[in-house]
Protein backbone atom coordinates (compact mmCIF):
# COMPACT_ATOMS: atom_id res chain seq x y z
CA UNK A 1 0.00 0.00 0.00
CA UNK A 2 1.15 3.56 -0.66
CA UNK A 3 -0.04 6.88 0.78
CA UNK A 4 -2.34 7.39 -2.23
CA UNK A 5 -4.18 4.16 -1.38
CA UNK A 6 -4.83 5.43 2.13
CA UNK A 7 -6.32 8.63 0.70
CA UNK A 8 -8.65 6.55 -1.48
CA UNK A 9 -9.70 4.06 1.20
CA UNK A 10 -10.41 6.73 3.82
CA UNK A 11 -11.81 9.21 1.28
CA UNK A 12 -9.18 11.47 2.77
CA UNK A 13 -8.67 15.14 2.12
CA UNK A 14 -4.98 15.96 1.77
CA UNK A 15 -3.97 18.98 3.82
CA UNK A 16 -0.23 18.83 3.32
CA UNK A 17 1.35 16.77 0.60
CA UNK A 18 4.52 14.78 1.20
CA UNK A 19 5.55 11.81 -0.94
CA UNK A 20 2.23 10.24 -1.92
CA UNK A 21 3.99 7.25 -3.47
CA UNK A 22 5.77 6.35 -0.23
CA UNK A 23 5.22 2.69 0.66
CA UNK A 24 3.22 2.11 3.83
CA UNK A 25 3.64 -1.25 5.51
CA UNK A 26 2.01 -0.80 8.90
CA UNK A 27 -0.07 1.71 10.85
CA UNK A 28 -1.02 2.67 14.38
CA UNK A 29 -3.93 4.59 15.89
CA UNK A 30 -3.63 6.55 19.13
CA UNK A 31 -4.50 9.84 20.77
CA UNK A 32 -1.75 9.37 23.34
CA UNK A 33 1.62 10.39 21.93
CA UNK A 34 3.41 8.92 24.96
CA UNK A 35 2.11 5.51 23.92
CA UNK A 36 3.08 6.02 20.30
CA UNK A 37 6.64 6.74 21.43
CA UNK A 38 6.63 3.77 23.80
CA UNK A 39 5.01 1.01 21.76
CA UNK A 40 5.24 1.83 18.10
CA UNK A 41 7.89 0.23 15.95
CA UNK A 42 8.39 0.96 12.28
CA UNK A 43 4.81 2.02 11.69
CA UNK A 44 4.61 4.56 8.95
CA UNK A 45 1.10 5.96 9.37
CA UNK A 46 -0.36 7.50 12.50
CA UNK A 47 -4.13 7.83 12.84
CA UNK A 48 -5.13 10.20 15.61
CA UNK A 49 -7.88 12.42 16.95
CA UNK A 50 -5.35 14.63 18.69
CA UNK A 51 -4.62 17.87 16.88
CA UNK A 52 -1.51 19.73 18.00
CA UNK A 53 2.08 20.24 16.78
CA UNK A 54 3.38 17.45 19.02
CA UNK A 55 1.59 14.96 16.77
CA UNK A 56 3.87 16.03 13.92
CA UNK A 57 6.94 16.02 16.15
CA UNK A 58 6.11 12.52 17.36
CA UNK A 59 5.73 11.33 13.77
CA UNK A 60 9.03 13.00 12.93
CA UNK A 61 10.91 11.21 15.71
CA UNK A 62 9.36 7.87 14.63
CA UNK A 63 10.17 8.38 10.92
CA UNK A 64 6.49 8.26 9.97
CA UNK A 65 5.47 9.37 6.50
CA UNK A 66 1.81 10.20 7.01
CA UNK A 67 -0.65 11.44 9.66
CA UNK A 68 -4.40 10.91 9.36
CA UNK A 69 -6.67 13.11 11.48
CA UNK A 70 -9.87 11.19 12.16
CA UNK A 71 -13.38 12.53 12.82
CA UNK A 72 -12.78 15.31 10.29
CA UNK A 73 -10.50 17.30 12.54
CA UNK A 74 -8.68 20.29 11.08
CA UNK A 75 -5.09 21.08 12.02
CA UNK A 76 -4.12 24.74 12.33
CA UNK A 77 -1.42 26.50 10.31
CA UNK A 78 1.37 25.87 12.83
CA UNK A 79 0.77 22.11 12.48
CA UNK A 80 0.61 22.30 8.69
CA UNK A 81 3.83 24.36 8.46
CA UNK A 82 5.67 21.92 10.70
CA UNK A 83 4.55 18.95 8.58
CA UNK A 84 5.52 20.76 5.38
CA UNK A 85 9.03 21.40 6.66
CA UNK A 86 9.38 17.71 7.61
CA UNK A 87 7.94 16.33 4.36
CA UNK A 88 5.13 14.53 6.21
CA UNK A 89 1.75 14.05 4.51
CA UNK A 90 -1.26 15.28 6.50
CA UNK A 91 -4.81 14.28 5.67
CA UNK A 92 -8.17 14.26 7.36
CA UNK A 93 -10.96 11.74 7.09
CA UNK A 94 -14.56 12.04 8.23
CA UNK A 95 -14.41 8.45 9.55
CA UNK A 96 -14.05 7.88 13.26
CA UNK A 97 -10.97 6.21 14.68
CA UNK A 98 -12.38 2.67 14.90
CA UNK A 99 -13.84 2.73 11.43
CA UNK A 100 -10.80 4.36 9.83
CA UNK A 101 -8.47 1.75 11.35
CA UNK A 102 -10.90 -1.03 10.37
CA UNK A 103 -11.07 0.12 6.77
CA UNK A 104 -7.28 0.14 6.44
CA UNK A 105 -6.96 -3.22 8.21
CA UNK A 106 -9.55 -4.86 6.00
CA UNK A 107 -7.67 -3.56 2.97
CA UNK A 108 -4.54 -5.37 4.06
CA UNK A 109 -2.70 -2.89 6.27
CA UNK A 110 -1.61 -4.43 9.58
CA UNK A 111 -0.43 -3.07 12.90
CA UNK A 112 2.93 -4.72 12.42
CA UNK A 113 2.78 -6.61 15.71
CA UNK A 114 1.00 -9.79 16.78
CA UNK A 115 -0.62 -8.29 19.86
CA UNK B 1 37.83 12.76 22.51
CA UNK B 2 38.88 15.66 20.33
CA UNK B 3 36.84 14.34 17.42
CA UNK B 4 33.53 14.87 19.21
CA UNK B 5 30.99 17.22 17.71
CA UNK B 6 29.41 19.34 20.42
CA UNK B 7 25.91 20.79 20.15
CA UNK B 8 24.08 22.99 22.64
CA UNK B 9 20.38 23.86 22.77
CA UNK B 10 18.28 25.95 25.09
CA UNK B 11 14.83 24.47 25.80
CA UNK B 12 12.11 27.03 26.40
CA UNK B 13 9.72 26.17 29.19
CA UNK B 14 7.07 28.58 28.04
CA UNK B 15 5.92 27.11 24.79
CA UNK B 16 4.83 23.47 24.71
CA UNK B 17 4.39 23.58 20.95
CA UNK B 18 8.15 24.13 20.52
CA UNK B 19 9.14 21.12 22.65
CA UNK B 20 10.97 18.78 20.31
CA UNK B 21 12.87 21.41 18.35
CA UNK B 22 16.23 20.41 19.84
CA UNK B 23 15.53 16.69 19.28
CA UNK B 24 14.50 17.34 15.69
CA UNK B 25 17.67 19.34 15.06
CA UNK B 26 19.88 16.61 16.54
CA UNK B 27 18.08 13.97 14.48
CA UNK B 28 18.74 15.97 11.33
CA UNK B 29 22.40 16.46 12.21
CA UNK B 30 22.94 12.75 12.93
CA UNK B 31 21.29 11.88 9.63
CA UNK B 32 23.60 14.22 7.73
CA UNK B 33 26.58 12.63 9.50
CA UNK B 34 25.52 9.23 8.20
CA UNK B 35 24.60 7.42 11.45
CA UNK B 36 22.36 4.35 11.12
CA UNK B 37 18.62 4.91 11.39
CA UNK B 38 18.20 2.75 14.50
CA UNK B 39 20.70 4.82 16.50
CA UNK B 40 19.22 8.07 15.20
CA UNK B 41 15.71 7.06 16.17
CA UNK B 42 16.76 5.96 19.66
CA UNK B 43 18.49 9.29 20.25
CA UNK B 44 15.55 11.24 18.83
CA UNK B 45 12.90 9.48 20.93
CA UNK B 46 14.87 9.55 24.19
CA UNK B 47 15.77 13.18 23.76
CA UNK B 48 12.27 14.17 22.73
CA UNK B 49 10.74 12.51 25.80
CA UNK B 50 13.29 14.28 27.98
CA UNK B 51 12.60 17.59 26.30
CA UNK B 52 8.87 17.15 26.87
CA UNK B 53 9.60 16.39 30.53
CA UNK B 54 11.63 19.57 30.87
CA UNK B 55 8.78 21.65 29.48
CA UNK B 56 6.06 19.90 31.51
CA UNK B 57 7.82 19.72 34.85
CA UNK B 58 10.76 22.09 34.95
CA UNK B 59 10.05 25.24 32.95
CA UNK B 60 12.75 24.39 30.41
CA UNK B 61 16.52 24.04 30.64
CA UNK B 62 19.30 23.11 28.21
CA UNK B 63 20.71 20.11 26.34
CA UNK B 64 24.34 19.37 25.56
CA UNK B 65 24.97 16.73 22.93
CA UNK B 66 28.36 15.17 22.19
CA UNK B 67 28.59 13.07 19.08
CA UNK B 68 31.37 10.47 18.88
CA UNK B 69 31.78 7.93 16.09
CA UNK B 70 30.69 5.07 18.40
CA UNK B 71 28.22 6.79 20.72
CA UNK B 72 26.09 9.85 21.39
CA UNK B 73 26.14 11.40 24.86
CA UNK B 74 23.38 13.75 25.93
CA UNK B 75 22.97 15.88 29.05
CA UNK B 76 19.59 17.43 29.73
CA UNK B 77 19.76 19.86 32.64
CA UNK B 78 16.98 21.84 34.27
CA UNK B 79 16.42 23.97 37.34
CA UNK B 80 13.01 22.52 38.05
CA UNK B 81 11.59 21.13 41.29
CA UNK B 82 13.62 17.89 41.16
CA UNK B 83 12.20 14.36 41.29
CA UNK B 84 10.98 13.36 44.76
CA UNK B 85 11.06 9.60 44.19
CA UNK B 86 13.15 8.45 41.23
CA UNK B 87 12.14 4.77 41.62
CA UNK B 88 8.48 5.72 41.39
CA UNK B 89 9.12 8.01 38.42
CA UNK B 90 10.73 5.06 36.64
CA UNK B 91 7.54 2.97 36.96
CA UNK B 92 5.42 2.77 33.83
CA UNK B 93 2.18 4.61 34.34
CA UNK B 94 3.31 6.76 37.25
CA UNK B 95 2.92 10.44 36.42
CA UNK B 96 2.72 13.75 38.24
CA UNK B 97 1.80 15.65 35.08
CA UNK B 98 -1.26 17.90 35.29
CA UNK B 99 -4.45 17.12 33.33
CA UNK B 100 -3.84 19.80 30.70
CA UNK B 101 -0.69 17.92 29.67
CA UNK B 102 -2.70 14.70 29.23
CA UNK B 103 -5.02 16.58 26.90
CA UNK B 104 -1.96 17.29 24.75
CA UNK B 105 -1.18 13.58 24.42
CA UNK B 106 1.47 13.24 27.11
CA UNK B 107 1.65 12.58 30.83
CA UNK B 108 0.94 8.84 30.63
CA UNK B 109 3.87 8.04 32.88
CA UNK B 110 5.88 6.54 30.03
CA UNK B 111 8.57 9.21 29.72
CA UNK B 112 11.44 8.01 31.91
CA UNK B 113 10.78 4.27 31.34
CA UNK B 114 10.75 4.97 27.64
CA UNK B 115 14.01 6.92 27.81
CA UNK B 116 15.61 4.00 29.64
CA UNK B 117 14.32 1.57 27.04
CA UNK B 118 15.84 3.44 24.11
CA UNK B 119 19.23 4.31 25.63
CA UNK B 120 22.22 2.17 26.63
CA UNK B 121 23.07 4.19 29.72
CA UNK B 122 20.92 6.53 31.78
CA UNK B 123 21.83 8.39 34.95
CA UNK B 124 19.63 10.78 36.92
CA UNK B 125 21.07 13.36 39.32
CA UNK B 126 18.27 15.19 41.05
CA UNK B 127 17.98 17.49 44.05
CA UNK B 128 14.65 18.74 45.33
CA UNK B 129 14.28 22.45 44.79
CA UNK B 130 17.48 22.64 42.73
CA UNK B 131 16.93 20.69 39.53
CA UNK B 132 17.65 17.55 37.56
CA UNK B 133 20.49 16.43 35.33
CA UNK B 134 19.74 13.53 33.03
CA UNK B 135 22.73 11.85 31.39
CA UNK B 136 22.05 9.58 28.41
CA UNK B 137 24.29 7.48 26.19
CA UNK B 138 23.25 5.77 22.98
CA UNK B 139 25.83 3.41 21.53
CA UNK B 140 26.14 3.10 17.79
CA UNK B 141 26.46 -0.38 16.39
Amino acid sequence: MIVKDIINILEGEVICEGDLNQEIKTACGSDMMSDVLAFVKDQSVLLTGLVNPQVVRTAEMMDMACIVFVRGKDPDQSIISLAESRGITLMKTRYRMFTACGLLYSNGLSGGTKV
Amino acid sequence: MSNAIHLHYEVSGEDFTRAGEASGAVKKRLKSLGFNSDAIRRVAIAMYEAEINMVIHADGGYCDVDIYPDRIEILLADRGPGIADVDKAMQEGFSTAPDNVRNLGFGAGMGLPNIKKYTDEMKIETTLGVGTNLYLTVKVN
